[in-house]
């Protein structure tokens, strides 16, 4: 067993330990005070543990099964933003390619390691052809809408959740094989930076961010920000970096998060839904499970590539 | 006993399941009881019917217990033409086949639905009669659902809609696009009374458009009778 595999199956089994301690604290306040608020809770933490162990299933099969996992996960992703994006029966075809051919190739791109493609597939050639698959249709109503929109569909779903599995392949000689736990790293650093958000926001928060959109306030952010680096520092082992140099990454990308949440809630709230879909039981679907660590994931992977070269 | 486990019928079964789970993979069909609950009870789901999905969708959300009473009504023509519709259609689905085109004057489609009814199966209808083309939300509905009802007054007429189908397989294409897909099931109905056939006709097509999504009503200015 290498020290990779060593330090996935250490995080899995603090992974674990929270989750346990998360259970029983709901089992005790379901006994002290029933009600619907700790129903929500429960289902929560239960989506919580699917998660986990699909996560840790795709980790112990290494690259071949973190690349499936988000691809099934951008697939998902992808199906609820279009279902909702402004579309004509004229771009059938685009949206066809879009989910069978573009998502598909994408992530075989990012499993074979073909950098020189994964980077500019999406925003290159996506971007160019499947408006002339609508236009070839020739129903110029709303046409920039509907292309627009789409693209950013499959920026948002395809190619920046594509740059989770992506981290996998920035590998130097010293770090072999160790590719894979900068993801956990990630998404560690992001999903925590967001949950203390939450919890400071709710305790401190007085100044909100985006009073319409949101009850994100700036002292929310700051904190889950702050406590993110500081997580990124204590967790610096996972990365090839210097602990000072990991907490600010982690920083950085717990910061992308959070306004990538923001973004995609007035998206939300544009086409008047509260959730994106109801796949994750008690969290709404893929997209508002997901939405943080879209944005964070590119960002991380090229901050990550340019401290390394 | 036997006749069940036959290798045909466990065939049907595989298949039933097999589709069920591409359902869900294209379009993650949620069932949003609105108006009632998913008992075990008789009933007739009459829905919308704007794709070759519409059934496959019904079918897929209606819990697993409800899917096996629950038989669709569906056209003979269509479902008799190649070998395997032969078999996906009476076999997994189990459907109800009736005789658009009465060429056996002895065959009554009526006659048949009534049957199965009266042999406690839940029924799934498209009281459009056609699949809807227009740009309407509805095509005017035809006699059978009434009746159907007069006939069997004590069964319940649930409304359901189905949703987004016509964007997930629009008219003409072969591939379907994987979208969400909510099927609606709205409060249930009965003949009343002394209601004349278009009064009763109307109230139905009311109901089952009153489910859709608020956005397509105003896009094809549905106004309730």
């Amino acid at each position: 067993m290498n020290a990779a595999a060593n330090d996935i199956v250490f995080l899995l089994f603090g992974a674990i330990a929270i989750l346990i301690v998360l259970t029983l604290l709901g089992d005790a306040m379901a006994l002290r005070r029933p009600g619907p608020m700790v129903e929500t809770y429960k289902t929560r933490v239960n989506s919580w543990w699917a998660m986990v162990i699909l996560f840790a299933l795709s980790l112990l099969i290494g690259r071949a099964g973190v690349t499936l996992l988000f691809a099934f996960a951008a697939f998902a992703a992808l199906r609820e933003f279009l279902t909702l994006s402004t579309k004509h029966k004229a771009d059938h075809l685009a949206l066809v390619l879009g989910f069978y051919v573009v998502l598909p190739l994408q992530f075989f791109f990012v499993w074979m390691g073909w950098t020189g493609l994964y980077t500019v597939f999406v925003p290159v050639y996506a971007f160019l052809l499947l408006p002339i698959a609508s236009a070839l249709r020739g129903d110029p109503e709303r046409f920039l809408v509907r292309i627009a929109e789409t693209q950013w569909g499959l920026m948002i779903c395809v190619f920046c959740i594509s740059h989770v599995p992506a981290l996998m392949m920035i590998e130097t000689a010293d770090s072999a094989g160790r590719g894979i736990l900068l993801i956990a790293f990630l998404i560690m650093v992001v999903q925590l930076g967001d949950l203390l958000d939450f919890y400071f926001g709710r305790r401190f928060g007085r100044r909100r961010i985006a009073p319409k959109l949101s009850p994100k306030t700036w002292e929310g952010l700051a904190a889950g920000v702050a406590f993110a680096g500081l997580i990124g520092v204590v967790f610096s082992s996972l990365t090839p970096f210097h602990p000072l140099a990991a907490g600010a990454l982690a920083a950085v990308a717990s910061l992308a998060g959070m306004f990538g949440n923001l973004v995609l809630t007035a998206i939300k709230h544009d086409r008047g839904v509260r959730d994106w879909s109801h796949l994750i039981p008690g969290q709404g679907g893929f997209l508002d499970q997901l939405d943080s660590v879209i944005f964070a994931a590119p960002i991380f992977y090229h901050l990550v590539h340019l401290t390394m070269t | 006993m036997l006749a069940s486990l036959s290798p045909r019928r466990l065939a049907a079964r595989a298949t039933g399941h097999a589709l069920t789970l591409f359902a869900r993979f294209i379009a993650a069909p949620r069932a949003d009881w609105q108006g009632v609950e998913p008992e075990d009870r008789q009933r007739v789901y009459f829905a919308n019917h704007v794709s070759n999905g519409d059934m496959p969708m019904i079918w897929t959300v209606l819990p697993a217990a409800l899917r096996r009473k629950t038989r669709p009504v569906a056209a003979a023509d269509y479902w008799l033409k190649t070998p395997l519709r032969a078999f996906v259609g009476p076999e997994v689905f189990n459907c109800v086949l009736v005789d658009r085109e009465r060429k056996n004057p002895d065959d009554d489609p009526m006659a048949r639905i009534l049957a199965a009814l009266d042999e406690g199966a839940s029924l799934i209808i498209f009281p459009e009669g056609n699949r809807n083309m227009t740009e309407d939300l509805l095509l005017p509905f035809r006699a059978g659902l009434y009746n159907m009802s007069k006939a069997r007054p004590d069964v319940d007429l649930v409304p359901t809609w189905v949703a987004n189908l016509n964007e997930i397989m629009p008219k003409g294409e072969v591939i379907p696009l994987p979208l969400m897909c909510t099927v609606t099931f709205g409060a249930p109905i009965r003949v009343e009374e002394g209601e004349s056939k278009d009064a009763f006709l109307a109230r139905a097509r009311n109901a089952l458009g009153n489910l859709a999504p608020e956005e397509l009503q105003r896009e094809t200015g549905w106004q309730p009778a």
